[in-house]
């Protein structure tokens, strides 16, 4: 029986270890910037401003824009 | 080890995400395209003009809409790992699954559904061609303006927790973000371009939906990632041996 009560300790949830800031940084600037693109690819190119010319990329994700939420024409 | 560490997060963000794409996929296609389908039958009886079918209906539907909606599960899946980083032993006493579950409804909060109460999704024909560059401005502007507030509330919560105690640091912080949001929502312009005789129910149904993918795919993430973070954080001895390990010691 005292072991058993012992045992628990191991599996108790404990406060996780922070991850140094200067270790995240250079992900979260790199990735941060690169999903931001493709959210804009997704949400809002070729409505308010186009980076490809015509309405390709507009009209194949129109669905998923209007399903997303985003303002589509 | 650290660096290592966030990387692996990323990555599993990214796939957890993906995931979640998948179900809310899924919510799309079965509760959302119906609604789509019909808001443009509605169109097409409102409209004299005839415009030229860039890419068919069948494809924006199916390839299109996942398209859309994987990589924005797959983008929003690597900003929210980073994001748990930073949150991980911060935020308070959580695990990385409570870590990872609590973001995630943060994310679907301050994401989704703030700007969706002041600016919501609308459908096909309910909208002005020559508002797009106001309303996907004012969108946006919602967006950017909740997440910062939400970060915000997060440090003044942390800051206040030692005179206040967590639970009333929380309600503060909280209680001074929502307060900032009513004075956005009060002083923003109001969008409205639904037409006239355009169905209330349609409408209601097709929010609903949209409502309905985004807590799919925001919950889903939250788990997924809860569970694969679990798992590069705390990683299990080896599944063979610990079989064996825990029976022999009793």
């Amino acid at each position: 029986m005292a072991q058993t009560v012992a045992q628990p300790t191991a599996t108790t949830a404990v406060v996780p270890a922070k991850l140094p800031l200067k270790a995240i940084a250079p992900w979260a600037v790199f990735f941060g910037v690169l999903m931001m693109i493709l959210l804009y690819f997704v949400g809002a190119e070729q409505g308010a401003t186009s980076v490809f010319s015509g309405t390709d990329v507009h009209e194949w994700v129109h669905d998923a824009r209007h399903l997303l939420g985003f303002p589509c024409h | 080890m650290n660096s290592a560490t966030v990387r692996n997060l990323l990555v599993r963000g990214m796939l957890a995400g993906l995931a979640a794409g998948v179900l809310a996929l899924i919510v799309a296609y079965v509760l959302g395209e119906p609604n789509v389908d019909k808001a443009i039958s509605f169109e097409e009886a409102h409209s004299h003009e005839h415009e030229m079918e860039v890419v068919s209906r069948s494809l924006q539907s199916t390839a299109g809409l996942a398209t859309g909606v994987l990589v924005f599960g797959v983008a929003f899946g690597g900003i929210a790992a980073l994001a748990f980083c930073f949150a991980l032993g911060r935020v308070g006493r959580f695990s990385p699954r409570a870590t990872a579950l609590l973001l995630a409804g943060c994310a679907l909060l301050t994401v989704y559904v703030v700007p969706f109460l002041k600016y919501p999704a609308n459908p096909p024909s309910v909208g002005n061609p020559d508002t797009i560059g106001k309303r996907t401005t004012l969108y946006f502007l919602m967006m950017l303006l909740s997440v910062l507030l939400a970060i915000a509330t997060t440090l003044l919560g942390k800051r206040l927790a030692p005179s206040l105690g967590t639970w009333w640091a929380t309600v503060v912080a909280v209680a001074a973000f929502v307060v900032v949001i009513a004075l956005a929502y009060q002083f923003l312009p109001v969008v409205n371009e639904v037409p006239k005789e355009f169905p209330a129910t349609l409408l209601w149904r097709f929010r609903l939906s949209a409502v309905a993918i985004q807590t799919v795919l925001w919950a889903g993430f939250g788990l997924v990632f809860g569970e694969l973070a679990d798992r590069v954080l705390n990683p299990r001895p080896a599944t063979a041996a610990s079989k064996q390990a825990v029976p022999a010691a009793h």
